[in-house]
């Protein structure tokens, strides 16, 4: 009996949980279904209008006046393409460098092992103008190059990737070695196999990152043609019903990413069961 | 270290050369930029540059709106972290006891996270919107809400918007944390203790100390850094300037008013907030708490 109370208890508490989480977003969703004259005369909307494939496609396809240059179809694109390549190049790149400093007697082991840890101390947040700068002496302004590589800059990737070769048993570059691979052969028939699970969490985590950036696309992207969703925020205009379907779509892509692939970006991040 | 490992050989810098090229880059140059602006001064045309030694932190500590900022940054770094922390473990110590649906609440409580800052501000706004926020207007008939003219309202705004899915990810971190601490532990402390609530005080909290700091460290620089999306689409700093974090100041000097060498400073002085609590986190509170 004690046993149901304290379960019933815990099933509430999580329930209110959920409602906290579920209830803003459906309300903005809800709303997004209905006019504009509708949400201006009553508010916010509980239940769902008839309006959802008109406010939709409108938002999605409608090129001109609303986005001015760009369609909301043509961000998604962009944004695609930039949490693409931030999660591609900084997992390859971390994979690569973390194999470098645990499978190899190097000289300077420590000193690398700084140069590399001491970033994840300064976010692009905190060299932002130089890193435009640097962007504009080398020409990358309004390039997809532009909205990839500084975001991609990052060591935390390659923090995990060492934290997780340091867990693999000697014994297995032992007998990959009888068995004559070298470096190379090593790294991409025993360990990256090994690693899937950590590789396919490091992806999903980098691509919400890349997706969700917002303060740096607003900076590198003075062209229209390369405004990503999460800045196209600020940017958008339009009637509310529109923005709140906007709102919606955009973080449709990386909620899916993350409920879908759940386990194992749990799995990777945690090393839970 | 590995016991077994490869000779040192010219094909180790193959594998470190594209990620150190992308930081020495994109990272290190830009840096070296920033303490170069910092200790500089533009010409007011913008004909040439001079070195002027400490000027631009001079004048920063001169700046009232710098303490306006700081005080900000630390009040809603503490509170964020206090209330998503909080929140975050009872839901996971909830979700912890149940014996069916487990992973249907990790679920229905993991997305959130995946959510971008600016994306939640602009929700939110909906929200505390005058014209048809519900929470604008809730707030408003119990004692006259006003985000507009009043700090302690707007710091209730920003506060809000900011915690909410950050929930998510300490929800995730205390329910890994709690299922890593061992059956055993958890068996014998039954027998010894009967009381439910002295038991989570005395045995389970502080075997969860490790997921505690780390959580610290990731709420403080989740509210220093990734809430810059949050204030420029909620209140942008008002009702004026009280509600702007250290970095969105930096930003708004040194793109609106153009003043790279006051943004430079501000970023080193951040630098060194940054390095002061990781040095504090590394050598006073790694070494007091006990690893299972």
């Amino acid at each position: 009996m004690t046993r149901f109370i304290t379960s019933s208890f815990s099933h509430l508490i999580l329930l209110i949980g959920i409602l906290i989480m579920v209830v803003p977003v459906w309300m903005i969703f809800a709303s997004s279904t209905h006019t504009s004259s509708m949400i201006n005369m009553n508010g916010l909307q509980m239940f769902l209008g008839d309006s959802f494939y008109e406010n939709y496609l409108r938002v999605l396809l409608y090129q001109g006046g609303f986005f001015k240059e760009i369609t909301a179809f043509k961000m998604f694109f962009n944004s695609f393409i930039m949490a693409t390549g931030v999660a591609i190049l900084s997992v390859v790149t971390s994979l690569m460098a973390a194999y470098a400093l645990v499978y190899y007697r190097i000289k300077y082991a420590t000193l690398l092992f700084w140069i590399i840890f001491i970033t994840i101390l300064v976010p692009l947040e905190l060299r932002i103008f130089p890193t435009y700068s640097v962007m504009a002496e080398l020409n990358l302004v309004n390039s997809y190059f532009g909205l990839i590589v500084p975001i991609s800059a990052s060591a935390i990737a390659t923090l995990f990737f060492r934290q997780f070769y340091k867990t693999v048993p000697d014994e297995l570059l032992e007998s990959a070695k009888l068995d004559g691979a070298n470096t190379w052969r090593f790294f991409v028939d025993f360990l990256i196999p090994l690693s899937k699970t950590m590789i396919v969490a490091m992806l999903i985590f980098m691509f919400v990152f890349g997706y969700n950036q917002y303060l740096w696309p607003l900076l590198v992207t003075t062209s229209e043609q390369y405004w990503t969703v999460v800045m196209g925020l600020k940017m958008m205009s339009g009637s509310i019903v529109h923005r709140f379907a906007f709102v919606m779509m955009s973080m449709v892509p990386p909620i899916l990413i993350i409920i879908v692939l759940q386990k194992y970006f749990i799995k990777g991040v945690f090393q839970d069961k | 270290m590995k016991k077994v490992q490869f000779k040192s050989s010219y094909s180790q810098y193959l594998f470190l050369a594209p990620q150190l090229g992308i930081l020495l880059i994109f990272l290190y140059w830009p840096i070296i930029q920033t303490f170069r602006d910092a200790f500089t001064m533009q010409d007011a045309f913008g004909f040439g540059s001079k070195f002027v030694w400490f000027d631009n932190f001079l004048f920063i500590f001169d700046d009232p709106a710098y303490f306006i900022a700081f005080k900000f940054t630390i009040i809603y770094s503490f509170v964020i972290t206090l209330i998503t922390g909080s929140i975050g473990l009872l839901l996971a110590v909830q979700a912890n006891n149940v014996m069916h649906g487990k992973s249907t609440y990790k679920t229905l409580l993991i997305w959130p996270y995946a959510i971008a800052p600016a994306v939640v501000g602009v929700m939110a706004n909906y929200f505390f919107s005058e014209r048809f926020g519900l929470l604008y207007h809730l707030f408003h008939e119990l004692w006259g809400f006003n985000w507009y003219e009043s700090v302690f309202d707007s710091y209730i705004y920003v506060i809000i918007a900011g915690s909410w899915k950050q929930i998510s990810a300490n929800f995730i971190f205390f329910l890994a944390g709690l299922q890593a601490i061992q059956k055993s532990v958890i068996e014998a402390s039954m027998i010894d203790c009967k009381n439910s609530f002295r038991r989570f005080w005395t045995i389970t909290f502080p075997l969860l100390m490790p997921t505690t700091f780390f959580l610290i460290i990731i709420n403080i620089t989740y509210a220093f850094f990734d809430t810059f999306g949050i204030i420029d689409t909620t209140t942008i700093g008002a009702p004026s300037g009280e509600t702007r974090t250290l970095v969105y100041k930096a930003y708004m000097d040194g793109f609106r008013g153009l003043d790279l060498g006051s943004a430079g400073a501000q970023s080193i002085m951040m630098m060194l907030i940054v390095l002061v609590i990781t040095i504090f986190q590394f050598r006073y509170i790694e070494g007091k708490i006990h690893y299972n």
